[in-house]
């Protein structure tokens, strides 16, 4: 583990992110830690409300009132984000680490133009000239995909369909040549058959790069086709993790579990889709105990009473469960 | 845009048709001009002859024709008062109103914008607390009451400015105007500022509104993501997307400004045309009034189209067609 952590670009540690509202302290990210390594892919993964994009504000800094980082350790490279402070984390955003978003159709402003989107990165973290910045702007969106890039650099964000739109992002994202990117679900908003090529091109890019990526998303199938390692969260706190082809076959938490089959198996033909019983519990005033209890088939009376901590299952995996699922066993 | 062009024309000429049509309508239900002129003790004879003099011994719908086919051939009709041509009145006080109007409005944005930027970022802030209370008693305070408070303190209590009048004018482009001399300036910060007030308070809480509603949005977070400064975000990103209402608003403040500063120009005695339009009214000198209000339609037709031409620049999925 020591070892792992001297290698990690980003090591996030007992990270908690709470928002202060009139209803209540919404704990949204309660003690996280992961680490990654360079040219590592990890995937979040959760439902909706778990906190997995905070996780993502929080580690760029740019967790909005009434949210604050209440405590923990966010290590680039040994640095502290946590406490590094605005001028220094406005150097790292968008150089160090950039950040895909979600929806391409919101995520451009609407009056500026592609290319102007574009060379502001490179006018914040480059000393390049305005000839080059044009040349590195063209040949990025070249390289993300889009056809005659010169001519399109002069279009505005209305006149692309979505999936173009997501690759300007992700090229707007790859142009200060970032180690860490971070993909908030950057394929929920667009159809399936371009979510396939928008995957396939982070993959690429990413690994042409050296870079590494924490993917955002809710959605298991998704994160199986691209990360090295996963970190499932529930109610702000990490459930289970390991490589990623280990917890897929054979997940230890019942929650990862659930959500491994609710994914649609066309092979195997089920009557119904499996679905994870009941919601997500109120997060303001969660119940003593395993949170995900009720809704967990597994649960017993210890569940009721402590919280299970995260543990070490083997060398490269760990779950926070009492009675963690071994391999093989049913559901 | 030729077409549009064309569009927007014949929409002009509609409106001062209709404005022309509905002025004269009003205007002949409020009382007989000519025992505004004849003096006291004229006789049946006398006040015959004032209506053939005037043309208003004829029907309604002829006065109007009149009034109409020399309107076409360049003549505005003249004033009953002062027996000049209506529109060379008016057109000689405007030079006065406009550039007081004009200064307002660039004082009333200079200092909305920052502020209602400043405001809608911060929207917790005590400063912006206290710039929206300023807000709400610009948009409540009578224009009048203000310029007589300005006056007292400014003019009387201070001596920093003169109370009254435009100062020396200096010619511009064969327009006389005050901004080319110091002196002028110096007469035209208490109106000018007394003038904003309103304006300023309502482009503030545009701004305002704007920006809270425009920082909710994603490309706000993803500017930031991308290291961009607050300052960057806010001005680059977010003014712009907040601006259209507020370009909306600052067109119909300025159309508005122009035709009816009349209060204003009262009481710091600036000799513009809104004061023109206030003694025509009581001496029923209806061809000044008629043009007078013609003029201002046309203004704000004008206007209009350039706020229109404004949005285009602002925002490209806006097209004119």
């Amino acid at each position: 583990m020591t070892a792992q952590t001297q290698n990690a670009l980003l090591a996030v540690r007992d990270l908690r992110t709470h928002f202060h509202t009139f209803a209540g302290t919404v704990k949204a990210v309660n003690g996280v830690s992961f680490e990654i390594g360079t040219g590592e892919i990890m995937g979040l993964v959760g439902e909706s409300g778990g906190g997995k994009s905070v996780v993502g504000f929080s580690i760029l800094g740019l967790i909005d009132s009434p949210g604050k980082i209440e405590g923990g350790q966010i290590l680039l490279d040994g640095e502290d984000l946590v406490t590094a402070g605005e001028p220094r984390l406005r150097q790292i955003r968008g150089r160090d680490i950039s950040m895909v978003f979600q929806d391409p159709m919101t995520s451009l402003n609407p009056l500026h133009t592609v290319g102007q989107q574009m060379d502001e990165v490179l006018r914040l973290h480059t000393d390049l000239d305005a000839a080059a910045r044009r040349e590195a702007c063209v040949a990025m969106l070249e390289s993300v995909g889009i056809s005659r890039a010169a001519d399109r650099l002069g279009a505005y964000p209305h006149q692309f369909s979505g999936g173009m739109r997501q690759r300007v992002v992700i090229a707007i994202a790859l142009l200060a040549q970032p180690r860490l990117i971070i993909a908030d679900e950057p394929t929920t908003a667009l159809d399936v058959t371009i979510q396939s090529q928008i995957l396939k091109l982070m993959r690429q890019q990413i690994a042409a790069r050296g870079a590494s990526m924490i993917l955002i998303t809710h959605d298991l199938a998704v994160v199986s086709e691209m990360a090295d390692h996963i970190t499932v969260l529930y109610c702000g706190k990490v459930v289970e993790r390991g490589p990623t082809r280990a917890l897929i076959a054979a997940p230890a938490h019942p929650y990862t579990r659930g959500l491994i089959d609710s994914i649609p198996d066309p092979s195997n033909r089920h009557p119904r889709l499996r679905q994870i019983p009941g919601m997500v519990p109120d997060i303001r005033n969660l119940p003593p105990g395993c949170a995900f209890r009720a809704r967990c088939p597994r649960a017993q009376a210890l569940c009721a009473v402590e919280e299970p901590p995260l543990r070490a299952l083997n060398a490269a995996r760990s779950a926070a469960c009492h009675y963690p699922l071994q391999p093989g066993e049913p559901a | 845009m030729f077409g549009y062009l064309i569009k927007r024309l014949i929409q002009m000429l509609l409106v001062l048709w209709v404005v022309s049509l509905v002025v004269f309508l009003m205007m002949s239900f409020t009382g007989d001009p000519v025992f505004m002129i004849v003096p006291i003790d004229a006789t049946e004879d006398q006040i015959a002859q004032a209506r053939r003099i005037l043309g208003l011994d004829q029907s309604l719908p002829v006065q109007y024709w009149i009034f109409i086919t020399s309107l076409l051939q360049g003549d505005f009709g003249q004033s009953y008062v002062f027996r000049q041509p209506a529109l060379s009145l008016i057109v000689e006080r405007m030079p006065a109103t406009v550039e007081m109007v004009l200064v307002a409005m660039l004082i009333a944005v200079v200092v909305a914008i920052p502020l209602g930027v400043y405001a809608g970022a911060n929207p917790k802030g005590r400063l912006s607390r206290i710039i929206m209370a300023g807000s709400l008693m610009g948009v409540s305070l009578p224009g009048f009451w203000v310029g007589m408070v300005l006056i007292y303190f400014f003019a009387v209590y201070l001596g920093w400015f003169p109370s009254s009048g435009r100062g020396e004018t200096g010619e511009v482009l064969g327009v006389r105007t005050s901004l080319v001399t110091a002196n002028g300036w110096h007469h035209i910060i208490l109106p000018a500022v007394t003038l904003s007030l309103a304006t300023m308070a309502i482009l503030l809480r545009m701004t305002r509104a704007g920006m809270m509603e425009v920082a909710r949005q994603d490309y706000m977070k993803f500017a930031r993501a991308k290291g961009a400064t607050r300052q960057d975000v806010l001005y680059k990103h977010g003014l712009k997307n907040a601006l259209i209402p507020v370009v909306t608003i600052f067109g119909l403040q300025l159309g508005d400004l122009i035709a009816f500063a009349t209060i204003t120009e009262t009481i710091f005695s600036w000799p513009g045309m809104g004061k023109l339009l206030i003694d025509s009214i009581y001496r029923a000198d209806r061809p000044v009034i008629v043009v007078y209000l013609m003029l201002v339609a046309l203004i704000f037709v004008v206007i209009n189209f350039l706020v229109d031409l404004v949005y285009t620049l602002i925002d490209p999925r806006i097209t004119l067609k």
